[in-house]
């Protein structure tokens, strides 16, 4: 009996909260791209006490002259009073700064939470500084890397810092790190971690990069590869249109949010393709930071010449050419693939995939209470059917909201009070 | 310092960047290291040789520029931002936000002198009745109350200006501490800053060389403040071109406006 009223309430909750759920845009293109509209965002004091800082993580480890950032950073936001602690890993290509990351470190901070803020894994610094491979990807290795580095972080703060629990968080792919993290704090035991929440991850890391890939490839058509260049002098037409009307527009976040209104004031729609293709150019940008990098790190001579040193004053576009036309699948079929069969010779290409996904943990998943999934109905990074995974998986334990796109409405009023709530109950 | 000795001492800093830019100039494209391999993928092999690139911009002194884009960063990481984390603990809040507005109503002198010369008589207006009331209801520029009043600042210098003639870029130009810029925006800061001194609107001619270097580093340390860019923390290995792209982009948005 007890069960069957249980189940009612959380149907007709979750059918309230599709009811009554705010965000603003029903496009998820039009939410990925514009995210939460000020007006929107659940308002949390930006005035906190964070601390940008640096740590050494291989001490033992030389890095070329080239390197500019020579070790690893991070941020802490801590409270002056004994306090739960979450770790926030950034998603794909983002550091500890980034604004999304900023925004959950301002609302933990306020609802009490000491927070550390680590970049990605396929950031560059991580890459360089705290990656044992320096080949991102590969969701064991950079948990592995995580984890050793939450630990020193840890190490070096504990004196100061008065912690009560332990919780781990990410969005995009920080979301499925913070539960490969969470898998191998089970055996390690150092955080004991009391909550995981993973916001918007993918299921498969190489289906939805295939998927952000394909934005790209199929909007910007070129000669033979795609051709950002016209694509570009359109936006910056438009932009400059925008501008030269608009004597409030100014260069900051609000800024596209801005040239969007102005389009619907226009009567025109915010076209699919371009949002696309934002997108596409965006991650491809990441992605070519990200391959080049690790190329350069491990020596592969795959874009980057092996052996070559750079000087100072030397161009690097040549390699920015070859690295914005090669895509994601690129990367993973011949710098990544390699190099771990190289490792691994058990290992194949299918087994990497495989790897790369949530699927490949799933039994943890099914038992682990301690870990939760914020997504959305909408997201754009995952395949036809990949958001029932989640709901199967997870249960009751899954927040899925109606829209939001891929993190739009991480900064919403209901999703940050259901951040927050979460690692408070 | 008086303004003359100022101006001639820019004008010969000038001379000397220019010409070690030109020294410097044959520096840029990627020179082989000693037993390098050529990588699996290159420009040659896999780039189409007609394709365009947004990113290929006017810059023929790169490597001269990289030298400098080396040289600013250093000078921010271990002078401008330690003095800026020490402002930004010392000063509160409201302290920051009136030396901001006042430095931003000062700045507001040029942007009218640019509009005028531009002759936009909106933006001249509306820059002049900021300057009035800011400086008056604003207690010399430390509120700013023109832009609750509507009046919204319209940035103008003498780069835009020239630009609004039909001057090109030129190259691209990264100038030591001040950052990107071109060979058009170089001449219009150096422009602007003569033109200010002559205004002199904060009085350094009547005044000793000290109170005018403590206003200039308040003023520097209040504009390093309000950027939120650091060197190589973009986490792109193309951090030079991608900054190089923003900016010229960017001021043919402002000149356009």
């Amino acid at each position: 009996m007890l069960l069957i009223f249980l189940s009612f309430f959380f149907a007709a909750g979750a059918w309230a909260a599709v009811e009554d759920y705010g965000y603003p845009y029903a496009d998820p293109l039009v939410a990925t791209v514009l995210g939460t509209p000020k007006a929107d965002q659940a308002a949390v004091s930006r005035d906190i006490p964070r601390k940008e800082k640096k740590i050494v993580i291989f001490p033992d480890r030389k890095l070329p002259d080239a390197v500019a950032v020579r070790s690893f950073q991070y941020a802490i936001t801590a409270q002056d009073k004994a306090a739960p602690l979450v770790f926030v890993i950034a998603g794909t290509g983002s550091s500890h700064k980034s604004a999304k990351v900023r925004q959950m470190e301002a609302a933990l901070y306020g609802a009490g939470f000491h927070v550390i803020s680590l970049a990605s894994p396929t950031y560059t610094n991580f890459i360089q500084t705290a990656s044992s491979t320096r080949m991102p990807g590969r969701t064991s290795v950079d948990a592995a890397d995580l984890y050793q580095v939450m630990d020193k972080i840890w190490e070096a703060n504990k004196a100061k810092v008065e912690v009560t629990d332990f919780h781990v968080t990410g969005y995009s792919l920080g979301g499925a790190n913070a539960a490969f993290v969470a898998k191998l704090d089970e055996e390690k035991k150092r955080f004991n971690f009391k909550k995981v929440l993973m916001i918007n991850p993918p299921v498969n890391l190489y289906h939805s990069v295939g998927i952000l890939d394909r934005m790209l490839t199929k909007n910007v058509p070129g000669p033979a590869a795609p051709d950002f260049n016209t694509f570009f002098d359109k936006l910056m037409k438009r932009f400059s249109e925008v501008y030269s009307q608009d004597d409030e527009l100014k260069f900051n976040d609000e800024f596209l949010y801005r040239i969007y209104e102005k389009n619907l004031e226009e009567g025109r729609t915010a076209k699919p393709e371009v949002l696309e293709a934002l997108i596409g150019i965006s991650f491809r940008l990441s992605s070519a930071n990200m391959a080049t990098i690790a190329d350069f790190a491990t020596q592969r001579g795959w874009i980057v010449p092996k052996g070559h040193k750079f000087s100072r004053t030397e161009s690097t576009t040549p390699y920015y050419k070859v690295a914005t036309r090669t895509s994601f699948v690129d990367y993973f079929d011949e710098l990544y693939v390699p190099f771990y069969r190289e490792l691994e010779p058990a290992s194949s290409r299918d087994s990497l995939i495989r790897e790369s996904s949530l699927e490949s943990i799933e039994p943890y998943l099914r038992g682990a209470d301690k870990i939760g999934v914020m997504h959305n109905a909408d997201d754009i990074i995952l395949a036809p059917g990949e958001i029932e995974f989640f709901r199967q998986v997870f249960g009751n334990r899954a927040k899925i909201y109606p829209r939001g796109g891929h993190c739009g409405n991480m900064a919403y009023r209901d999703n940050v009070t259901y951040l927050v709530d979460y690692f408070k109950k | 310092m008086n303004p003359l000795h100022q101006k001639t001492q820019f004008a010969r800093g000038f001379a000397a960047l220019l010409v070690i830019g030109m020294l410097a100039g044959c520096g840029g494209a990627p020179v082989k290291t000693e037993g390098e391999i050529e990588p699996q993928r290159t420009l040659e092999k896999n780039v189409p040789s007609d394709a365009t690139f947004a990113i290929d911009q006017s810059d023929p002194i790169e490597g001269f520029n990289r030298g400098v884009y080396h040289f600013n960063a250093w000078v921010d990481r271990s002078i401008l931002l330690p003095v800026v984390e020490a402002y930004d603990f010392v000063a509160p809040d409201p302290v920051k936000s009136g030396v901001h507005n006042f430095f931003q109503n000062i700045g507001d002198v040029e942007n009218l002198v640019n509009s005028i010369l531009q002759l936009k008589p909106k933006a001249s207006l509306v820059t002049a009745g900021r300057l009035v009331v800011n400086t008056t209801v604003g207690l010399l520029g430390i509120w700013d109350p023109a832009t609750r009043l509507g009046l919204n600042r319209h940035d103008e210098d003498f780069g835009q200006t020239l630009g609004r003639y039909g001057v090109g870029n030129g190259p691209y130009l990264v100038l030591p501490i001040l950052g990107p810029s071109n060979l058009r925006d170089a001449v219009g800061k150096g422009v602007d800053m003569y033109v200010n001194s002559e205004i002199d609107p904060l009085f350094f001619e009547h005044n000793d060389g000290t109170y005018e270097a403590a206003v200039r580093t308040l003023d520097t340390i209040d504009t390093r403040d309000n950027i939120a860019f650091r060197y190589y923390e973009t986490g792109s290995p193309f951090e030079y071109e991608l900054v190089r792209l923003m900016y010229l982009k960017m001021r043919e948005i402002e000149i356009a406006r």
